[in-house]
Formats: structure tokens, C-alpha cells, sequence
């Protein structure tokens, strides 16, 4: 059995960056299977079932239940017996939102007493400081201009570790104690080369008093406006609508459901979900992140679902590979991760990974709906009110089912001529439902 | 296919084309007819294109430049050379004042598409009044747009992108460039004025550079990698508004970074770019960053204390390899 | 099925799926869906709560006429009451 390894607390989307064990499934000895709920853990949004990604053994527990602790913090210790399990790809695709934000995600290191500077020899000076008399009345060194940072009083002893940002930032994502390593680095530092041998040692987490808990509406408040406002603030919106023809829709589906037990009928949101799949799957431009100055596909069409919560507020889980879904499988999907939503029994790996977003207001009675993307996504569907409207089919006003659809897409990854051509996709593919 | 062109060419052939291209631009400095500017940039233009479009202008910086202003006010295209950036001080007030406000001043309704071009930097001996790097002075100023070209190409289509600028564009030529020769290859087009460019790939360190300095960072590379340290060398082009992106993905992959400065290293460009990678790359770093700039005295006259006050490429892999450890 | 029983298993199953929801305080005639903010996928799970314990199942074809308290109670008393 190879060494154990560390299970973190995952990020649930980008909008968190810490969470609290609200309770542990597993304790130390118990067997876990891959994909196994292991613990619940509480955001500002929602409790969220936890699974596991190895299948093996919890070692040990690091993390009781009620600390708050950043994401990428050791929760528990696993002896895994799958060798090389990897997460599953949605762990992964969320993974580089994490880089973006490396000061907020990972576990600082147990900061050290603060000392003065290091008193370090100043490194190779270049040749220029060598040149002596300047024909100035001031040196270059009376201007701090010199290479070495600028030192208090000298000979003080440094009690801080010399290593390198890089370093520390893995040695807290491993779980590395600096001060059992020697630096090869510049002055003797620690660098990241320095890490690459070592393999990680487990450190408690250090206890630390609970924050006074917010109340639990406000907090979903605040992880939505920070969102939102991150969103509108970074990504360049556009907006198109088109009005989509669902009298073949809806007559397909009314045959369907007239055949179809209650417990088993389909709404005609799920026919709508099922070809904003394809359609996305048809245009991968819509599907994915934007990350780190560019456009990263999604790994399949996890499509978002906005659920609104009763009380306020609101979480979009996944439904996974959306697009290789039939629409009654889709359908119980749906109903599934709506009724989780509401019940508060999310999965993580539902929260983390929508590719793209869908908003239906119609139940509201609003015609369009224009969104707000949630980052990183790169677009968000709405759709709005299927109501009997006059249109014209050939040559005669006739009362037909229609449906606004609407894309709000980030004009950094796809420009309106291309989201013209998604639209079009969801609404031609509408007209033959039967093969969807 | 290539051609191999100096500097000097490739500006003037900029300038022609400019002058061809749109009645409204113009040229004017001091000797830019007869004696075809102090660079022989524009030499003979003004037999092609008549005085009134290229025109001498009488010794005074603060006057001239705030011609061109004026001229660009009233809808014409100048472009100003102006002979150094030393002297481009006695018009600063011009440039910084009123090129660069009028725009915000007016609420929009007023701008001022003007080029600027001046020599800039040391190596030839004319001393601490005509050799100085104060790029930073003019890339501190919103409202301007800064540019340096460094390799031939740039040289030869920068000019028009900065023409096509609404804004005033401000453009930095390193007098030791003018007799440089290279490949300018075919088909070449506008430049985008917002991105820096990687000259040299590499996966170890980031050295960033620019106009005069280019040069000296790729040979640099180029002695680092017979040691087998791969140096990427990004010119930066543009020294406002600085091109964030390029640098940071760089350093986010090499992790570490020296930048290349022939200004003075306080409160420069250099102490620009490194506070920038500190801020965005912080946890990526995996040493200092590094500055290789010039000594902080008014640049000597006699050629060996000229040359030791700059920086040359052993400082630049010195201060690599410290980066490295090696 | 009595009116009263109708409307207690009406009442019983928009509970069961709205927890927080309370039917008593809505005035009988309006519309229920929007007075308690119960979507499609509500109404859905209210349908099949009100199957599970009556063994009704209501045509989609008839929701439209099942807007208010009073139209469901209506409703379900009638279909029941001839067969009984």
C-alpha cells in the first residue's frame, strides 16, 4: 500500500473558498468506495454532500466537525488501495479556477514568530556596482538602489525560514513542514525543487476558534452578490433572444405524458435542457471556462441548473453529460437535483463543475430573461414563459406555443455571430423532439 | 522572403509610406528636411513630399511640440520628432499638460492624435545631456500611449499603428538601434500595440527587455542556454499601457523573472514591472526578481565608464543565474 | 371523497413537497401556485403526492382547471365521487 494521502476540502464552485465539516460520515479504520458521501460539509450556499474520490481506508481524521477551514485544507488522512485513483474529470475542470486564486485556497503555512529580515549576503552584485567615485556626490547606494534588500540592524539572527512564495504555497498544499528541509535556492532558500523529493507529511490543522456564524440567508446573499458582481465586473456580456416555435414540442410531449403515470411525466423544461445540451455540445464555445486569459472547453455538457430555493436565494447544481441523457432520464435528473437543491443534500461534485448555466423563469411569468453568467462559465440559457402567441406560419397568423429563449454569453470567448448559430441550433432541434 | 534592412531604413520607409498613405500626416522637427533629422530617418522626404509636409521647425522643443499638438487639435496627423528625449523635457509640459489631458478635459470631445518620436539611451559617447533613458517619465502619464520598437519590423510598421491611435502615441528609438541591421520579413502589417512579444521561448526564467536593452537580453539567452538554463525573452513593446498578460503567463510558467532596464533602477520601469510580477505571480515565485539597469549616475562620457554604467549581458546572466542558483 | 377529505390530502401533499408552505392561510379561490411560489416542478410533485394517496392521477390536460384551492378540491371530489 502506498503512502496515505490527503482528502481537502474541495472547492464547491467559484464562489467558495471556505467551508465547514458539518458532519462526518466515516471515521478512522472505516472502508470508503470511490464516490462514497463521506461527509457534510456546510458553504454559504448550501450543505453539500462530500464524496470521496479513492477507494481505501480513513487513516485519521483531521478536521473535526465545526471548524472553518480554507479550501485545499487536509481534512482526513486515506490509505488508498486503487493506486492511482484520479478525481473524477469534473473535480479537475473546476481545479484551475483554484489557480487563480492561490492566496485565498491554500492553507497557510503556521506562520512563525515575525522576525527581521533575513540578514542575507547580497547575491553576485553586477559589475556596476562596483565602479567607485561616481562623479555625483551621491553613491548609488544612498539611493537604496542597491541589490540587497535593505536590512535593519545587522547580525540579527533570522528565526523565519528562507524559501521562495512557490515553495511555501506547495509546501502548504502538501502539507510539508519547511523547517525540516534545507534550501538550495538563491541565499539558501527553500525552492520548489527543493519540495519535489519530499512527500507529504500530514499537519494538523491547528485549532482555531469558530467564527461567530452569520446567519445562514445572508450568507447565501453574500456568496451571490460576491458572484454576481464578480461576473458583471469581469465578463463582458452580450445579449441575444430569439422567440422558439414549441406547438411540435409541446404536442409531442402532451402525447408523451398522456401515456406517461403522473410520477413519470415530463416537464417541458427537460426538453428544453436536452437540446440546450446538444446545442452546446454542437458549439463546445459555449461550453467550458474562461480561465487565465483564455477560453478552456468543458470536459462533456454539465449543464447548470438554476434551482430557486424557497426562502430565497439560489444554487445551480450539475446535470452531468446532460447531452447523453434521454429526455425521461434527463427528466428525473432534473427532478432529483431540484428536490436535493431544496433539501439542502447536494453533491459536491455537482456544485463544482456546470460547464454552462440554464435559467427558467417561465413558471414566474416572465417572457425573457436576460442572466448574468456565473463564473468561469462563459454563457447562461434563459428561458422564459411558454405562452400562445400569434405567429405567422405560412402566410396566416396562427396561435402557436412559444418559448423566449436567451443567451447571455462572454464576449471574450465567442462574439454574437457565433452565439446567433447556438440559438438557432436549440431551436431547430426543438422542432423534432422526438429525436432528441 | 526576407530583406535585410537597418533600423534606420525601416523608419524612414515607415515615414514614406505614413506621408503617402493620408494627406493629413506631416513631419516636423528640428532638421527633418534639409539634413533629414538629426538620425537621417527622414532624409530626402522632403523632396518627395515638399516642405509644407516636411517641415524644419526652429529650435524650440516646448514650441514645436506644442505646433504639433495644435496641429493634431485641428485634425491634421503629425508626427514630431523630436531629437532626444533629454531634450523632449523642455516640452514635457506640452506632452504631459495638454497632449495628455485634453481628451479627459473636454469629456471626450477633443483628441489629440499626435506621434511623438524621440531617440532615447546611451552607447555612443555624447554624454549625460543626450544620452539618458527616461522612458519611464512619459509611461507614468495616463493619457499617453508609449512605445519602443526594438527589431527592424517594428521599426517599420509600429509607426503606422501608433498613427492610427486616436490618442497621442509617444515612440521611444534607442539611438545605438539606428544602424542595426535585420530581416524584416514579408508582408508585414500593423502592430498591435497592446501586446508584448515573446522573442525567445523558454520554460526556466523570464527576462523582460525592450528597445535597446533586446538585443542584449536575447544574446544573454542565448550564452544561458550553452548552460543549459532556457531563457524566455519577452520585448515588451509597449511601455504603457504595459502588457500584464504576457508577462504573468511567462513568469507563471518559469517562475522566475529578471527584467532588463537601461533607466535607472529607482522608481523606474524596472521597479514597475517587478512590483507587477510581485503582485500577480507572487505565489509563483521561486526567487527574487531580478534588475539589470543602469548605474544610478548621469551616463559617463569616456567610453569605458559609458559602458560600465550600462547594462551589458554578462549582469543579465549573472543576475539569471542568481535567480537559478547556479 | 368529501370536500373536506379533498381538501385535506390537497393540503397534506403541497406540505409534503413545501415544507415551509402553509395552503390554509390562501384565500381558496386564488391561485395557489402563485400565492405559495410553487414552480412546475412543484406543482409536478404535488401531482404525485396527491396520486400516492388517493391513486389519482390527474390528466395533464386538466392542470389548467386546478389553479385554486377551490378548483382542486372541486376537482378531486368529483372525479372520486361518481366512481364511488
Amino acid at each position: 500500500m502506498s503512502d496515505p494521502i490527503e482528502f481537502v476540502m474541495p472547492s464547491l464552485g467559484a464562489d467558495m473558498d471556505e467551508g465547514t465539516i458539518t458532519e462526518w460520515m466515516v471515521g478512522p479504520g472505516d472502508a470508503v468506495e470511490r464516490g462514497d458521501i463521506v461527509a457534510i460539509v456546510e458553504t454559504d450556499k448550501a450543505d453539500i454532500d462530500i464524496e470521496v474520490w479513492h477507494s481505501g481506508r480513513v487513516a485519521e481524521i483531521l478536521v473535526p466537525p465545526g471548524r472553518l477551514v480554507p479550501v485545499g485544507t487536509p481534512l482526513a488522512m486515506l490509505d488508498v488501495t486503487d493506486g492511482e485513483a484520479i478525481p473524477p474529470a469534473p473535480v479537475a475542470a473546476a481545479a484551475p479556477a483554484e489557480a487563480t486564486a492561490p492566496a485565498t485556497t491554500s492553507p497557510p503555512p503556521a506562520p512563525p514568530p515575525p522576525a527581521p529580515p533575513p540578514p542575507a549576503p547580497p547575491p553576485s552584485a553586477p559589475d556596476m556596482v562596483a565602479i567607485t567615485s561616481p562623479p555625483t556626490r551621491h553613491g548609488p547606494t544612498s539611493y537604496g538602489a542597491g541589490d540587497s534588500p535593505a536590512t535593519g540592524d545587522d547580525g540579527a539572527p533570522a528565526s523565519r525560514i528562507a524559501a521562495s512564495p512557490l515553495a511555501r504555497r506547495l509546501a502548504g498544499e502538501r502539507g510539508i513542514d519547511l523547517s525540516t528541509l534545507s534550501g538550495s535556492g538563491p541565499d539558501g532558500a527553500i525552492t520548489a525543487q527543493d519540495l519535489a523529493a519530499v512527500s507529504a507529511r500530514p499537519r494538523p490543522v491547528q485549532p482555531e476558534p469558530d467564527r461567530p456564524k452569520r446567519d445562514p440567508a445572508e450568507r447565501m446573499r453574500r456568496a451571490i452578490a460576491d458572484l454576481m458582481a464578480r461576473s458583471k465586473r469581469e465578463i463582458p456580456h452580450y445579449y441575444l433572444a430569439a422567440d422558439i416555435d414549441l406547438e411540435a414540442a409541446s404536442i409531442w410531449l402532451e402525447a408523451a405524458n398522456a401515456e406517461r403515470p403522473v410520477k413519470d411525466r415530463i416537464l417541458p423544461a427537460a426538453v428544453l435542457l436536452k437540446a440546450v445540451a446538444l446545442a452546446a455540445a454542437e458549439h463546445p464555445n459555449f461550453n467550458g471556462f474562461w480561465l487565465d486569459g483564455r477560453f478552456q472547453p468543458g470536459d462533456g455538457v454539465h449543464l447548470g441548473v438554476a434551482v430557486s430555493l424557497r426562502g430565497g436565494g439560489l444554487v445551480a447544481p450539475a446535470l452531468h453529460d446532460a447531452d447523453q441523457l434521454s429526455i425521461p432520464d434527463l427528466m428525473v435528473g432534473l427532478r432529483d437535483v431540484v428536490a436535493r437543491a431544496r433539501s439542502g443534500r447536494l453533491r459536491g461534485s455537482e456544485m463544482s463543475d456546470p460547464t454552462l448555466t440554464v435559467s427558467n423563469l417561465g413558471d414566474r411569468g416572465v417572457e425573457v430573461v436576460n442572466g448574468v453568467i456565473y463564473p468561469p462559465q462563459v454563457s447562461l440559457v434563459g428561458l422564459g414563459r411558454i405562452s400562445t402567441r400569434p405567429a405567422v406560419v405560412d402566410g396566416e397568423i396562427v396561435a402557436r406555443r412559444l418559448v423566449t429563449a436567451t443567451l447571455a454569453a462572454d464576449h471574450r470567448a465567442t462574439d454574437g455571430q457565433l452565439g446567433a448559430r447556438f440559438l438557432n441550433t436549440i431551436a431547430k432541434l426543438v422542432q423534432e423532439p422526438e429525436k432528441l | 522572403m526576407t530583406d535585410t534592412i537597418t533600423y534606420r531604413d525601416a523608419l524612414h520607409d515607415a515615414h514614406r509610406e505614413a506621408l503617402e498613405a493620408d494627406d493629413r500626416v506631416l513631419v516636423m522637427g528640428e532638421d527633418v528636411a534639409d539634413y533629414g533629422g538629426t538620425y537621417a530617418v527622414t532624409k530626402g522626404l522632403h523632396e518627395e513630399f515638399g516642405r509644407a509636409r516636411v517641415r524644419n521647425t526652429p529650435l524650440s522643443e516646448s514650441g514645436f511640440v506644442g505646433a504639433g499638438i495644435g496641429a493634431a487639435l485641428g485634425g491634421l496627423r503629425p508626427i514630431v520628432e523630436v531629437m532626444t528625449v533629454n531634450f523632449s523635457l523642455l516640452a514635457l509640459d506640452q506632452i504631459v499638460n495638454t497632449a495628455a489631458t485634453y481628451l479627459h478635459m473636454s469629456g471626450g470631445q477633443f483628441n489629440v492624435p499626435v506621434v511623438i518620436r524621440m531617440a532615447t539611451g546611451a552607447g555612443r559617447q555624447l554624454a549625460a545631456q543626450h544620452s539618458h533613458s527616461l522612458e519611464a517619465w512619459y509611461a507614468h502619464v495616463p493619457g499617453l500611449r508609449v512605445v519602443a520598437p526594438a527589431t527592424v519590423t517594428d521599426a517599420r510598421w509600429m509607426l503606422a499603428s501608433a498613427l492610427d491611435d486616436p490618442d497621442p502615441v509617444i515612440m521611444f528609438e534607442h539611438a545605438a538601434l539606428y544602424a542595426s541591421k535585420g530581416e524584416l520579413s514579408d508582408g508585414g502589417g500593423p502592430v498591435d500595440l497592446d501586446r508584448a512579444a515573446i522573442r525567445r521561448p523558454g520554460s526556466d526564467i523570464t527576462i523582460c527587455a525592450w528597445g535597446g536593452t533586446l538585443s542584449k537580453a536575447l544574446e544573454a539567452a542565448e550564452e544561458l542556454g550553452s548552460d543549459g538554463i532556457e531563457a524566455e525573452v519577452i520585448d515588451l513593446r509597449t511601455l504603457r499601457p504595459l502588457d500584464d498578460a504576457t508577462i504573468v503567463q511567462s513568469v507563471m510558467r518559469t517562475n522566475r523573472a529578471v527584467v532588463v532596464d537601461e533607466g535607472w533602477r529607482s522608481v523606474g520601469l524596472s521597479a514597475e514591472i517587478s512590483a507587477r510580477i510581485t503582485e500577480q505571480c507572487f505565489y509563483h515565485l521561486d526567487a527574487p526578481v531580478g534588475r539589470v539597469c543602469s548605474a544610478e549616475v548621469p551616463i559617463p562620457y569616456p567610453s569605458h565608464l559609458e559602458q560600465a554604467a550600462l547594462p551589458q549581458v554578462p549582469a543579465v546572466v549573472a543576475a539569471a543565474k542568481a535567480a537559478m542558483n547556479r | 371523497m368529501t370536500n373536506e377529505e379533498a381538501a385535506r390530502v390537497i393540503v397534506d401533499a403541497i406540505e409534503a413537497v413545501a415544507a415551509d408552505a402553509d395552503p390554509r392561510e390562501v384565500d381558496p379561490t386564488e391561485d395557489i401556485w402563485y400565492a405559495l411560489d410553487l414552480d412546475s416542478m412543484d406543482q409536478l410533485n404535488v401531482m404525485i403526492a396527491i396520486g400516492d394517496r388517493t391513486g389519482i392521477e390527474v390528466p395533464e390536460a386538466d392542470y389548467p382547471k386546478l389553479q385554486s384551492l377551490a378548483d382542486m378540491t372541486a376537482y378531486l371530489a368529483g372525479v372520486v365521487t361518481p366512481k364511488g
